[in-house]
């Protein structure tokens, strides 16, 4: 009896136990996984240097990989910022402004085990900058090297200091440190600098670890648990990022299922992704549509025809064909960046314009515009460009529209107006930072092919303005005269400004956490995957 | 026979090289370059410069194009501009991914046209033989893009029966097409690229097997007692070159990849990849995909003529 009784406890207790393992077996086996399709037509670079525009740095970028500064993500109320990332400090030297101390952070690792420490910032830079160093690496120059294209100079103090210097005096440097990503030095010499070897298993400090390819069809990576700021580590355990062209793709992949965090949802599909019970975000993001101008010649010279052109469009008329998912734009900047100021505000008045034109003799005014059927930022642009067009025209313009496809009208905008014989493109731009958002675009020494001041423009008291800023360490002076010069161009008119993007993401409704930033870039981390 | 195939065999050498020298010239021609997409604009010019050289860019065009050749009489198909990957490996496996998918679709059609075909031949002038022409035309003028976009919005969206997108739930280099997981995904684009040589093999059998039926040779048949069905059977025998030759034009042209059915399921094909190829003009993957696919229309082709000898007596070859 007494022995029946102890092999029934044993056994009851024995099935309780195997019970108990295999339900913590199948609960370690679930694992959650974040699945998002993106607007790129293939994976982006996922070796260190993305391609496929800043979706390419969300999302083959700032996750595996870390910069000596990196964006702050955590917010929805204000436009992105820089913090310390790989480096914990800079400053430039009081006595010469020509040389900067980073001060590196400690006890971080690569996902491959390897240190990160001084000696791996400065391979870095070589590989992206000097074509005599093993590393080099020809690609990763072309998409990475402008960030220290500057640089005059870099070394090591020690284990955890360098100094960078620069050949003109760069206030807003640590802006590109925020785009140079850092990659596992010791594991690409390993491969003897074989970077299709390295492409295999890359490896970075960042927040995810590569795990799986599947060439133009899905990224996989896993989070890192080691992660240096441990409130970043990633609240699930796998993130998949499948390319998706299509828009409606993307919607349908959504609503069955497939998917559970989509971006830019196409404006006519967010109806029905709501009725769906899909959660879609929208942001103000540093992102303008606009006609970049060409001011040295041709009609719009004129600031009349250019003043003319902004009071030419109902911008709310547009903003409301695309469902609303922009907002109309009257600056290169949006409202939550410092340098913003106080530009002209247009009112639609197609009667003034009319005026206007009329007074600087262009009437009516036939301009010819660049326009492309897709990419990266454009939004929809072929019906958004036939509105723009109709409102132009009732305004006194004759507007010719110029379609061709988006490699094209890179191919112009990297050419300058002068050589590409259009008065204007419709090219959209990521104003992130006042080096990118101001200085590059209205100083005179910017003009291609140097960068992205397009339509020529120069203003003597504006080129002033641009060498104080750089030549200003202090970043609340700096802000102040960045933000007169902003004012000064606005008030020139200098483009054709029309609606900001609202960034629209779709995601399912089993995510929580996700915080929308003012950025091109997200931080995808604190999203948590519900069952 | 084989004379003939050997003939039609040293031809293809300058095919492709037409072919290949006008693809290039037109990309060429295009605006816009491949570097652009490798650079940023902050990018200095230097910077490009070396870019472009370490692509043989530089060159001259001609030069480019020759380069290009010598290599590939070497059996290397260089390297695609975007990514760095072996062109020979990108092709090969976009080519795996599309030629299943064409072969069942041509298939289904064939089957599909033929009884269809015989259906309204044999009953002409009917209820039966307008709806088939319907369906024909409807095969022919639907635009694929919207079929696609409506399978999906009814199969995927509203009923949850098959998935919207993809090639397998991992991905293409583990799809199992004896797997019904995996097999799933392929169902969509299959009726969606199924549907035009549908429409146009039924139309020609109808019309080629009405034009056999009413010659005297059947009218001798019947007054000698065959039975219907062997009548038909005859006549299909007649036509079959003809659909045999149809057959191998629809499935070069479907082994090209449908640019726009790819793109709506995904699907990572021979047209997916020439159309990103075009965009970014990526020319060593744009030259290499299109030799391949010329090469295999060729030989698509080469195949079927000497089947048609083979089917029909009557056509010598040699």
């Amino acid at each position: 009896m007494k022995s029946t009784l102890m092999r029934g406890v044993v056994t009851a207790a024995a099935f309780a136990a195997l019970a108990g393992t295999a339900m913590t077996g199948s609960a370690l086996a679930q694992e959650t996984v974040l699945r998002v399709a993106m607007t790129a037509a293939d994976i982006p670079d996922w070796t260190g240097a993305p391609d496929q525009g800043y979706e390419g740095y969300r999302f083959a970028g700032y996750t595996m990989y870390d910069a000596l500064a990196l964006w702050d993500l955590s917010s929805s109320d204000k436009a992105a910022d820089i913090v310390p990332g790989l480096a914990t400090s800079w400053e430039v030297d009081p006595a010469d402004p020509l040389t900067w101390t980073f001060k590196l952070r400690e006890g971080v690792s690569f996902h491959d085990g390897c240190p990160w420490n001084a000696d791996s910032a400065i391979w870095n830079f070589e590989r992206v900058k000097n074509s005599a160093s093993p590393q080099y690496n020809v690609r990763h120059a072309g998409m990475q090297g402008w960030a220290v294209g500057s640089l005059s100079g870099y070394e090591k103090v020690d284990d955890y200091t360098i100094k960078i210097h620069t050949t003109v005096p760069a206030s807003m440097l640590p802006y590109s440190m925020a785009m140079l990503y850092m990659i596992s030095n010791c594991g690409v010499e390993a491969l003897g600098n074989d970077y299709d070897k390295y492409a295999e298993r890359p490896a970075g400090t960042g927040p995810y670890k590569f795990d799986k390819l599947v060439p133009h069809e899905r990224l996989e990576l896993v989070k890192n648990d080691a992660y240096w700021n441990p409130d970043r580590i990633p609240k699930h355990d796998r993130l998949v990022l499948l390319p998706m062209p299509e828009a409606s793709t993307r919607a349908a992949a959504l609503l069955s299922g497939q998917v559970d965090f989509v971006e830019a949802p196409s404006p006519d599909t967010i109806p029905a992704l709501k009725g769906a019970g899909m959660q879609i975000i929208t942001v103000p993001y540093p992102h303008n549509w606009d006609y970049l101008l060409r001011v040295d010649e041709g009609p719009f010279s004129d600031l009349r025809v250019r003043q003319a052109a902004n009071m030419s469009i109902n911008r709310q008329d547009v903003a409301d064909m695309l469902q609303g998912v922009a907002v109309p734009a009257y600056n290169t900047l949006i409202e939550s960046q410092p340098w913003y100021g106080a530009p002209p505000i247009y009112e639609y008045d197609p009667e003034g314009a009319r005026k206007l034109l009329e007074e600087a003799g262009c009437l009516p005014c036939k301009v010819k515009i660049g326009i492309s059927t897709s990419g990266s930022g454009q939004m929809q642009p072929l019906p958004m460009n036939e509105l723009v067009k109709e409102q132009m025209d009732e305004a006194g313009f004759e507007v010719e529209l110029v379609p061709m496809d988006w490699n094209a009208l890179i191919s112009v905008f990297f050419q300058g107006s002068a050589a590409s014989g259009f008065d204007g493109i419709n090219f959209s731009m990521a104003p992130i930072d006042a080096s990118q958002g101001v200085v590059n675009k209205w100083w005179s020494n910017m003009a291609p092919p140097n960068c992205c001041n397009w339509g020529f423009y120069k203003n003597e008291e504006v080129d002033k303005l641009a060498l104080a800023a750089m030549a200003e360490f202090d970043a609340a002076k700096r802000d102040a005269i960045l933000t007169e010069m902003n004012n000064m161009v606005m008030a020139d008119a200098p483009e054709l400004f029309i609606v900001h993007d609202l960034n629209p993401r779709a995601l399912s409704p089993k995510l929580s956490g996700f915080v929308q930033a003012q950025s091109w870039f997200q931080d995808l981390t604190p999203i948590v995957v519900n069952p | 026979m084989w004379l003939y195939a050997l003939r039609r065999l040293l031809m293809t050498i300058p095919i492709l090289l037409g072919v290949t020298i006008i693809c290039f010239a037109l990309v060429k021609l295009a605006p816009g370059d491949p570097v652009q997409n490798l650079v940023r604009p902050e990018t200095p010019p230097e910077d490009i410069a070396k870019l472009r050289a370490y692509y043989g860019l530089d060159q001259p065009v001609v030069i480019q194009y020759f380069v290009w050749l010598w290599r590939v009489l070497s059996g290397d198909l260089g390297t695609s501009i975007a990514n760095n990957a072996p062109v020979a490996s990108e092709v090969l496996r976009a080519f795996q991914n599309t030629i299943v998918i064409a072969i069942i679709s041509v298939v289904l059609a064939f089957f599909a046209s033929m009884a269809l075909g015989i259906i309204a031949a044999t009953r002409q002038g009917g209820l039966v033989d307008r709806f088939v022409t319907a369906v024909a035309v409807f095969g022919i003028s639907v635009p694929t893009f919207w079929l696609a976009v409506v399978l999906v919005i009814l199969f995927a969206v509203n009923f949850n029966w098959l998935p919207a997108t993809g090639m397998g739930s991992s991905g293409s280099d583990s799809f199992n097409y004896f797997d019904w997981n995996d097999f799933k995904f392929a169902v969509m684009p299959i009726v969606a690229l199924a549907l035009p040589p549908l429409g146009i093999m039924t139309r020609t059998t109808r019309s080629a097997l009405s034009e056999i039926l009413n010659q005297d040779f059947i009218l001798t048949l019947r007054a000698k007692g065959l039975s219907e069905t062997s009548i038909i059977m005859h006549a299909v025998r007649n036509i079959l070159p003809g659909a045999v030759a149809m057959l191998g034009l629809q499935l070069g042209y479907l082994i090209g990849g449908s640019v726009l059915v790819e793109t709506v399921f995904t699907w990572p094909g021979t047209g997916f990849l020439l159309n990103k190829a075009i965009l970014t003009r990526d020319i060593p993957l744009l030259q290499g995909t299109i030799l391949v696919l010329a090469t295999v229309f060729v030989l698509i082709n080469l195949v079927v003529d000497l089947l048609q000898s083979l089917v029909d007596p009557r056509i010598k070859r040699i």
